[in-house]
């Protein structure tokens, strides 16, 4: 048996090809991490819940299934998933003291499509509570620590980003070899961009949201994270697909995106909005982006300036939406039928006393917004209006997809900050998602890709963005800029250090 | 026409209603989930995760209450939009998982239509319809299981509703009867709601405002959940006398929800205004807009039932009824269906007072329906041949009826083992004739000295000597004879 250590370093498509070839069996590969996650999860806090005997009778599994030659893209293969997919007879809490106690009686549609695959579930990711933050600080479960460190400052304790932080941190410190994420307004990119990982959101609709607890509907994406553009490609390639439970999934085949990581981008043109270049934005990170769209033309792509018009209405337009659809799809979360309940004299009283033990700061504030946007007299000023300006960010999309194949801009507008920071200002938050949440809103793939390091040695990310659909063009550009970066920066907290 | 009004202190008041039907759509699944629909089922034993709103459950829309939608719209001679959407509505209630109703806000799936309703001094009037969208039931909460505990079952949560809005074209009691009772027969002809408001499946929430002749309309006030056409009646003729004393008395009326006490025959405010709520309307992002495909709608549209209107038009014109038994009869499409049988081939005004009298007569006094009836329509068929082909006669024919009633056999089993069949044999006519005006020499010289009426006396006579197996019409030539 390969050491722990060696194991763990795996990608995912390393492991799939050892596996088939008896180099090591799925309980060598499954107790491997879960050794690394006894050692780190303490610290880390990526995971509410390990699920320590499930997983070992799913490597069992996975290695009778590898003895027959009976094997799928993932068998053996162990991942984390958020804590917001439903898990059959695992606790799925969405990091929120109202779902503590909920044990699921279902499957998610994305996690029963990767158990499908014979993929191993380790536990349940952190995460923001019901996945609103961008730092992971948000969880009743407790923070997540970065496994990244700053060069000169090893005492600051870092942001993982979030809301998909549990995800991200155990990714990147070897204790999955990848991750189901959501993304809703960057959820997967930010957290990915903070823990140097490839980060998927694909197209609204390819990935179905049947079980996965709702924060908001319209924009909620799940996707993965791994540490390599074919890895993520492996794993999108066994969540997608159609669902007939899911009323908006797509009814599409779902491609070789594995395949397509190897198309390169010759002949492709790239887009540059010029509206991404935020003032303030800092200097390192203007310098990666230059860097990306020079590693781009000299893979023979053509780089083209673009406009999206629009963008600088994207976070107000997210920030209404979003808590718009909060507001109404947490109602469910009222102590009558499952979950927390705090008794009251009355019903009404029952329901404050529940929402109120139940929910955190963050959650209340959003779903105080939401409610305020949809309620009589402001409706119209804000939902309304803001569903008429992402029409118009739709249309900006579109009208660029007609120029180019792919749009490269930065994931996000810093690089990993410590805990504590940025919490004095929900506003100061919410501006870490203004480059992502134009392609939720508009639904279309985007992936970031760990692209190079700031001066304190913290990876920042590079995103490609697509048209619907096209996740192959957003993989192959991906893969492209994996290949010229030759992102090779560990970080300092990971199994076997 | 008559016009109803209410006589106030101050003259004449015009009443005007509209009614909003909720009306359960007869599918098999709920409307957006897979769950059962059947009345009557152990407490939440028809529930899916989707009906009790667990983490992550998404609705999907079932296909066959859509096409029953389409279907109504269709039998109310409304606009089917081909384009619609679901919103949501937001409240908390203990039997309202989701914490939203899903419903269809500002783009229905039907827009406007009419009924015609027939009224009792035989003039018709046509009724607007404003709309009709589908919509989600609630779950039920029963607050008397338990001295401090509500309880909630969830087997209606998810059931699909149509909600039927009315214009407010209805002018009197009489109409907002009228109105449900078409409502509810063409319902029934399409199978689209079976309309039993006993077990809540058909609700009414009735909008009533009082006005002036020629005045706008004045605020109105809603009596929800009404659940019986009469107390519906009754309660636009209440509401509408509260209405009138307020503004009388110098009051204004306030547009609130009110409740009618069917026990007092009175309407009383339902809520307080703190529990007024703010619904938070929006599209449901869960749901795609429902686009629906012109050939589909056309294919329900050729498939439709004969609807009571066009039936009633055809039992005019093809068995020349009058238009109130060929109303009466079309009302219940079974009704319809078991009259064509009995008429089939027969004279139909003959079966349409058969069936219309005897026969509705039987099942009030038995208390069976038209699909319970002991008698069929073929043996009530049978019946009307026996006395064509003057096996029995119109008196015994009526026995028969009874003995059918009580037995379910045939009517032919019935005259042959009671010996019913008519005595056309004229010697024994003849005999008990002569017989009879050989009893009474008085009345035959009564008679002959220009008694005239006396004839009907020897004809009964004979008959019950007969033990009423008698021709009639040969008892009647035969008399003749023997008199003239």
């Amino acid at each position: 048996m390969a050491n722990s250590g060696s194991l763990t370093d795996l990608t995912i498509a390393e492991a799939r090809d050892g596996l088939r070839a008896g180099r090591f069996s799925a309980v060598d590969l499954t107790m491997a991490h879960l050794h690394a996650i006894e050692a780190l999860n303490p610290r880390l806090n990526a995971f509410i819940t390990v699920s320590h005997s499930k997983a070992l009778a799913q490597a069992q599994a996975a290695d009778a299934a590898l003895a027959k030659g009976d094997y799928g893209a993932l068998t053996g293969i162990p991942l984390a998933i958020k804590d917001l997919f439903c898990t059959a007879g695992i606790r799925t809490t969405a990091a929120s003291r109202i779902l503590e106690p909920f044990v699921p009686p279902y499957e998610s549609t994305v996690t029963a499509n990767l158990l499908r695959d014979g993929a191993v579930f380790l536990g349940k990711a952190n995460l923001d509570e019901f996945a609103m933050g961008s730092s992971n600080m948000t969880s009743a479960f407790g923070p997540v620590e970065n496994p990244w460190k700053r060069l000169q400052d090893q005492d600051a304790v870092l942001v993982p980003g979030g809301s998909s932080g549990g995800s991200a941190a155990a990714v990147a410190a070897r204790l999955a070899m990848g991750a189901t994420g959501t993304d809703t307004g960057g959820s997967i990119r930010q957290p990915a961009a903070f823990c140097g990982l490839v980060g998927v959101k694909p197209s609204y609709g390819r990935c179905s949201r049947w079980g996965v607890v709702a924060f908001a509907s319209s924009l909620d994406h799940p996707g993965p994270f791994a540490r390599t553009v074919q890895d993520s490609a492996i794993m999108l390639g066994s969540m997608a697909g159609f669902d007939p439970k899911d009323s908006t999934s797509a009814e599409r085949p779902v491609p070789d995106y594995e395949a397509a990581c190897k198309r390169g981008v010759k002949g492709l043109r790239i887009g540059v909005p010029r509206e991404y270049r935020a003032d303030g934005m800092p200097a390192e990170i203007e310098a990666l982006w230059q860097q990306g769209l020079t590693w781009l033309r000299e893979a023979g792509a053509e780089i083209v300036d673009v406009s999206l018009p629009h963008t600088k209405y994207g976070l107000a337009t997210y920030y209404i939406v979003a808590p718009a659809e909060a507001s109404s799809n947490l109602a469910r979360y009222d102590g009558v039928r499952f979950g927390l309940r705090k008794d009251g004299g009355e019903l009404a009283e029952m329901y404050g006393n529940t929402r109120a033990a139940g929910f955190g700061p963050e959650v209340r504030r959003r779903i105080m917004i939401g409610t305020y946007v949809l309620s009589a007299g402001y409706y119209d000023a804000y939902y309304l209006r803001a569903q008429k300006i992402r029409a118009l960010i739709l249309r900006d999309f579109n009208d660029v997809f007609a120029q180019v194949d792919a749009l490269l801009t930065p994931t996000a507008p810093n690089a990993a900050f410590a805990q504590g920071e940025n919490m004095d200002d929900p506003i100061k938050m919410y501006l870490n998602d203004v480059f992502t949440v134009g392609a939720n809103l508009a639904g279309v793939p985007a992936i970031s890709v760990p692209a190079g390091l700031d001066a304190n040695g913290l990876p920042l990310g590079l995103q490609i963005i697509g048209k619907a659909f096209d996740e192959e063009t957003v993989f192959a550009v991906s893969a492209a800029i994996e290949r010229a970066a030759g992102f090779t920066a560990l970080p300092q907290i990971r199994a076997g250090q | 026409m008559t016009i109803y009004a209410i006589e106030g202190s101050t003259g004449p008041w015009e009443v005007v209603v509209g009614l909003e039907v909720h009306a359960q759509v007869i599918s098999n699944a709920k409307l957006f989930s897979g769950s059962a629909t059947t009345f009557g089922a152990e407490p939440n034993t028809q529930v899916s995760f989707v009906d009790a709103a667990f983490p992550g459950m998404l609705p999907v829309i079932n296909r066959e209450a859509v096409a029953q939608a389409v279907r109504t719209g269709l039998g109310l001679n409304a606009v089917i939009h081909k384009v619609s959407r679901f919103d949501r509505k937001n409240y908390f209630y203990a039997d309202l998982p989701q914490g939203y109703q899903i419903s269809q806000f500002e783009h229905p799936i039907v827009g406007t239509g009419v009924i015609e309703v027939e009224l009792s001094d035989g003039s018709t009037k046509s009724i607007g319809v404003t709309r009709l969208h589908l919509e989600q039931d609630a779950g039920k909460s029963l607050h008397d299981q338990h001295p401090t505990k509500t309880f909630i079952d969830l087997n209606r949560s998810g059931v699909a509703l149509m909600e039927i809005v009315s214009e407010p074209d209805i002018r009197s009691p009489e109409e907002a009867g009228a109105y449900l009772r078409k409502l509810r027969s063409i319902l029934r002809y399409l199978g689209t709601c079976d309309g039993n408001m006993e077990e809540g499946s058909m609700r009414a929430d009735v909008n009533v405002s009082v006005r002036k002749h020629g005045e706008p309309y004045r605020t109105r006030c809603e009596v929800k959940n009404v659940n019986s056409i009469r107390f519906v009646m009754q309660a636009v003729e209440a509401e509408a006398a509260r209405q009138v004393e307020v503004w009388e008395s110098g009051g204004t009326v306030v547009q609130e929800t009110r409740l009618f006490d069917s026990n007092r025959g009175i309407t009383r405010p339902m809520r307080s205004k703190e529990d007024a709520h703010d619904y938070r309307y929006f599209p449901d992002p869960d749901l795609l807009p429902l686009v629906l495909d012109e050939d589909w709608i056309a294919g329900l549209k050729a498939a439709l039932p004969e609807l009571p209107d066009a039936k009633q038009a055809r039992f005019r014109a093809e068995y020349g009824l009058t238009p109130y038994d060929a109303g009466v009869l079309v009302a219940e499409k079974a009704t319809a269906a078991f009259f064509e049988t009995v008429a089939r081939g027969r004279d139909a005004k003959i079966a349409a007072n058969w069936v219309t009298g005897d026969f509705f007569a039987a099942l009030n006094r038995t208390g069976a329906t038209i699909e319970t009836s002991p008698v069929s329509a073929d043996n009530l068929g049978a019946l009307l041949d026996l006395m064509a082909d003057k096996t029995i006669n119109g008196r015994i024919a009526k026995d028969v009826f009874e003995a059918m009633v009580e037995t379910g056999k045939t009517p032919a089993e019935i005259v042959e083992e009671r010996g019913l069949r008519q005595v056309t044999d004229t010697s024994a006519i003849d005999a008990a004739a002569a017989a009879i005006l050989a009893a009474n020499p008085d009345k035959v010289a009564d008679y002959r000295s220009g008694k005239d009426k006396l004839f009907g006396f020897f004809v009964g006579q004979t008959m019950k000597a007969m033990a009423g197996k008698g021709n009639p019409a040969l008892i009647n030539e035969t008399l003749k004879r023997l008199l003239g």
